[in-house]
């Protein structure tokens, strides 16, 4: 029952860290010479670099403000998480906590979903797919099968 | 130890020589629309009290260019506005120097006016300080400012979430108490006919 526990922990830390780092590492596309993310677009010319604010369009906010989301979801959950366990009764499902790390995925997928539909608008043609945008989408089902995780799983002794 | 000690004797010096510079402060950026005015603030703390000799200057420079020129000085009680630069006939003087306020009004806003604005406040004897700067984006129309969006969605989700909270945690209340009163009022009838009863022998006594 603990190693259950310690896995099922050691997923829902894992996604929330992948999110962490994919909400924050400024590499959702790049080129050699540039690279923009949600908060900044820099690019280096002749050896010397410059970041700007991203633009302020409505769409890119509302994938900053989808991603944020899901980290305060993701922790949420977590936190229930450890109040349920000592909380919940004798068979009880970890409904809650569940539902909040389902939440959390959901928000990740619109984000993603919007970033990948509406970049044309912000991103250069030749820039390609950084690794924080890998990382969100490998996040989404991360957090939703530890979402589901916890629907299923009934407290035991 | 001693290289702690020598540590916290420079950090203090530190905080002690900012202590009694002047720190100017103005916007970090604006936006305005074409043909608007816009009003550019700027203020300054300094420990001195204000002093008739205050000076305010501003200068400007363009997007893409190095160096700035000067448009506007305040010093020994007068204002000067720029009457030759690209300024002339639209800057206007709206501070207060006794207030430490040094704002200026720019009119009838063109797109050559985007570039920054230098203010730089002196109150002698506290000279020693850095100017500040604000940008001025002049838009045809004014775009969605950055954050507004992201933290509308964000603090909406999150209303909604407390909201729903609270009315569950209220539901929860609510029911209990119309349960408690429930059972209450089945003890009160059986109670209240006891004293009933007791009252009606009381009173023709008295």
């Amino acid at each position: 029952m603990l190693l259950l526990l310690l896995g099922i922990v050691v997923l829902h830390v894992a996604a929330l860290v992948l999110l962490f780092v994919s909400t924050i590492v400024s590499a959702w596309v790049g080129n050699p010479n540039s690279s923009s993310d949600l908060w900044t677009n820099c690019t280096t010319l002749n050896g010397e670099s410059r970041c700007d604010p991203a633009d302020t369009g409505v769409w890119i906010q509302a994938v900053q403000a989808l991603m944020i989301l899901s980290i305060i979801f993701s922790f949420l959950s977590l936190f229930l998480f450890f109040c349920q366990l000592f909380t919940l009764q004798k068979g009880g499902r970890f409904f809650l906590t569940g539902v909040f790390q389902i939440f959390a995925s959901l928000f990740v997928m619109s984000g993603a979903i919007i970033y990948t539909v509406m970049n044309s608008e912000w991103v250069h043609e030749s820039e390609s797919y950084g690794f924080s945008y890998i990382l969100a989408w490998v996040a989404f089902p991360l957090a939703f099968i530890s979402g589901l995780i916890y629907v299923i799983l009934r407290k035991r002794e | 130890m001693l290289s702690v000690l020598a540590l916290t004797s420079v950090v203090l010096l530190g905080i002690a020589s900012q202590i009694t510079a002047i720190v100017v402060y103005t916007s970090w950026e604006r936006h305005a629309l074409v043909g608007s005015d816009v009003r550019l603030s700027c203020s300054f703390f300094s420990w001195q009290w204000t002093s008739p000799d205050v000076t305010f200057s501003w200068q400007y420079r363009p997007d893409g260019a190095k160096e700035g020129i000067s448009i506007f000085h305040y010093g020994g009680g007068a204002a000067y506005v720029d009457n030759k630069g690209p300024f002339r006939d639209r800057l206007e003087f709206v501070g207060n120097p006794s207030r430490r306020d040094g704002s200026i009004l720019i009119k009838n806003l063109d797109f050559s006016d985007n570039g920054t604005f230098t203010c730089d406040a002196k109150n002698p004897p506290d000279i020693v300080g850095r100017p500040s700067s604000v940008r001025l984006l002049v838009f045809e129309k004014v775009p969605v400012q950055a954050g507004v969006v992201t933290g509308a969605i964000i603090g909406v989700v999150l209303g909604l979430l407390i909201l729903i909270v609270a009315i569950y945690y209220l539901m929860r209340f609510l029911v209990a108490r119309r349960v408690f009163s429930l059972s209450m009022s089945k003890h009160g009838k059986k109670g209240k006919g006891k004293e009933g009863s007791q009252q009606k022998q009381a009173g023709p006594l008295k």
